[in-house]
């Protein structure tokens, strides 16, 4: 009564009609009938893929630099940053002759991530220094085994000949959320957008 | 060719027919559930999910057979045995079509043409309820057997309602035979016409027989976890199912010969065909028939929700019992009013 939306329930007698049900019946399989040619909200999904968004975080990659070497240096501040502890590495100095390998004189010789474990926040990345680690907008397939989950270097390393784009998900409001990153190769889709705004 | 071989080609024919139409009935069941729910439905195993009746099956086989160790053995077994034969028993006395002539001989299309083939169709139908009552019994789990005892009281409180609505329509006919009874509708009117409040009370009741929903509550997985197939794994759980299927192939069947002409269909005999290809079509056209009333039991099925107990029984004892009595008085007067009597 104080919010004066309570409603007086009437229990009203049904008419011989009502309690036959079957016109009740009748309209209920008509609506049934109509859902049949609705469209439907199934998406095919290994033929059809839902769109995902500009800043889909999917699975990680371990970037090389321009000329192939990998810039991670296993400093380990993604693993501090991990609120999952998902991922875990080993150090290793750099020998001579693997120059073209590692980018720096320090390296992870082991890095690897529990894709079970890890809740793809995107922290990593951001703790970054190196700009070695960034998520994709690939998905994590599944597998029948709980270690095939534990991605190692294979998995996560990109190949040098097949390079994977992360410039995709680095949108303006990405970039302005890492104003620190000022590596080149962060900023493409920036400077895509700045080409852009100058033609016009 | 000998009579007894062409029965025997018959016989075999049926049986894979009903086999062959309950296994695609699974499917369309799950296909037809998936479009009124706006899903699309098991689209994976062959070209538009069409094999998925045979990836079922192979599930099936394959699962771990389990008998419990304190239910009956042989009850146990005998169960879903007798759900499966009953199933497949009543088969015999539907005609599927009129008469084929070949190398100059007349074959009928019928399997047996008892002359008192409504009696044998409840007999063998009331049968069916030892299956699912040994099978709940042997399981010796508190749950199967509250199935076996609902579907045993519900199966003998509707075969009281269906019965009574076939006397009606016995009255109206004259005889016992299907195929007579698909012969008098060879006119063109159907029975339905002529006993349309006993086609709607024996349709319930099919429902109820088959423990389709809206009637399936000796089986709701809700209450009961499954009802009196808790207990059952791998084939016999598939008889079990199975033999619902082959309930709702045959009910449909005779839903078609008692009410809609069976294989009749309006103007067949000006088309100018001769006996054999009119014979097929007419066929054709009785599994049509049959397979539109099965989309029917899927269509409830995926529309209405389950009765509480004391509604099912409410229904059957005070409003289709007293129907189906008033019907066949309404029946008898109309008949004597028009001087059949």
């Amino acid at each position: 009564m104080l919010t004066n939306r309570s409603i007086k329930v009437v229990k009203k007698e049904m008419s011989l009609l009502e309690r036959a049900y079957l016109p009740a019946i009748f309209s209920g399989m008509l609506i049934t009938l109509k859902h049949i040619f609705m469209r439907k909200a199934t998406i095919k999904y290994p033929e059809q893929v839902r769109p995902i968004a500009p800043v889909y975080r999917g699975q990680h990659v371990l970037k090389r630099d321009e000329a192939g070497a990998e810039r991670c240096t296993a400093c380990g501040l993604c693993a501090v940053a991990c609120p999952a502890e998902a991922i875990t590495m080993t150090a290793a100095e750099r020998q001579k002759g693997e120059e073209n390998l590692y980018r720096e004189e320090k390296y992870a010789s082991k890095y690897e991530i529990n894709m079970l474990r890890c809740i793809f926040c995107g922290l990593c990345e951001e703790a970054c220094p190196k700009e070695a680690i960034f998520l994709t907008d690939r998905i994590v397939p599944s597998t029948f085994k709980r270690n095939e989950f534990v991605y190692g270097k294979d998995k996560l390393v990109e190949p040098i000949d097949h390079r994977v784009d992360v410039s995709i998900r680095q949108t303006p409001e990405v970039l302005e959320f890492k104003h620190d990153k000022h590596h080149k190769h962060n900023r493409t889709f920036l400077d895509k957008q700045l080409k852009q705004s100058s033609h016009h | 060719m000998d009579p007894i071989l062409f029965k025997a080609i018959l016989v075999v024919a049926v049986f894979i027919v009903t086999l062959l139409v309950a296994l695609y009935a699974t499917f369309g069941e799950r296909k037809i559930a998936a479009v009124m729910q706006d899903r699309v439905g098991p689209n994976r195993a062959g070209p538009f999910g069409l094999l998925q009746p045979l990836a079922d099956g192979i599930k099936m086989f394959m699962k771990q057979e389990l008998i419990p160790s304190v239910s009956n053995k042989w009850l146990f077994i005998i169960g879903p045995c007798i759900a499966m034969l009953t199933a497949l028993m009543t088969g015999v006395v539907i005609p599927w079509g009129g008469n084929l002539e070949l190398f100059g001989q007349t074959y009928s299309l019928q399997i047996t043409d008892l002359n008192i083939g409504i009696l044998y169709l409840f007999g063998v139908v009331s049968l069916g309820v030892y299956g699912i009552m040994i099978g709940g019994w042997a399981s010796n789990n508190k749950f199967s057997l509250l199935g076996a005892i609902r579907a045993s009281s519900q199966m003998i409180s509707y075969e009281i309602a269906m019965g009574l609505a076939i006397i009606a329509l016995v009255m109206s006919t004259g005889t016992l035979s299907l195929k007579e009874i698909v012969m008098q509708q060879d006119a063109g009117i159907a029975n339905i016409v002529y006993q349309p409040l006993g086609f709607l009370i024996f349709l319930i009741c099919a429902f109820a027989e088959t423990n389709r929903a809206p009637f399936d509550l000796p089986e709701c997985e809700t209450e009961l976890i499954g009802g009196y197939h808790t207990e059952y794994s791998s084939l016999k759980l598939g008889f079990f199912l199975f033999a619902e299927y082959i309930n709702m192939f045959i009910s449909s069947a005779v839903i078609v010969s008692f009410y809609f002409g069976g294989y009749n269909f309006p103007f067949q005999h000006e088309l100018g065909l001769d006996g054999n290809a009119l014979t097929l079509i007419q066929t054709g056209v009785f599994f049509a028939k049959i397979f539109f009333f099965v989309f029917f039991f899927m269509w409830v099925r995926w529309t209405i929700p389950r009765f509480r107990y004391d509604q099912l029984m409410h229904l059957g004892w005070k409003v289709l019992l007293p129907l189906a009595l008033i019907n066949i008085f309404g029946t008898g007067i109309v008949m004597w009013w028009m001087g059949k009597i």
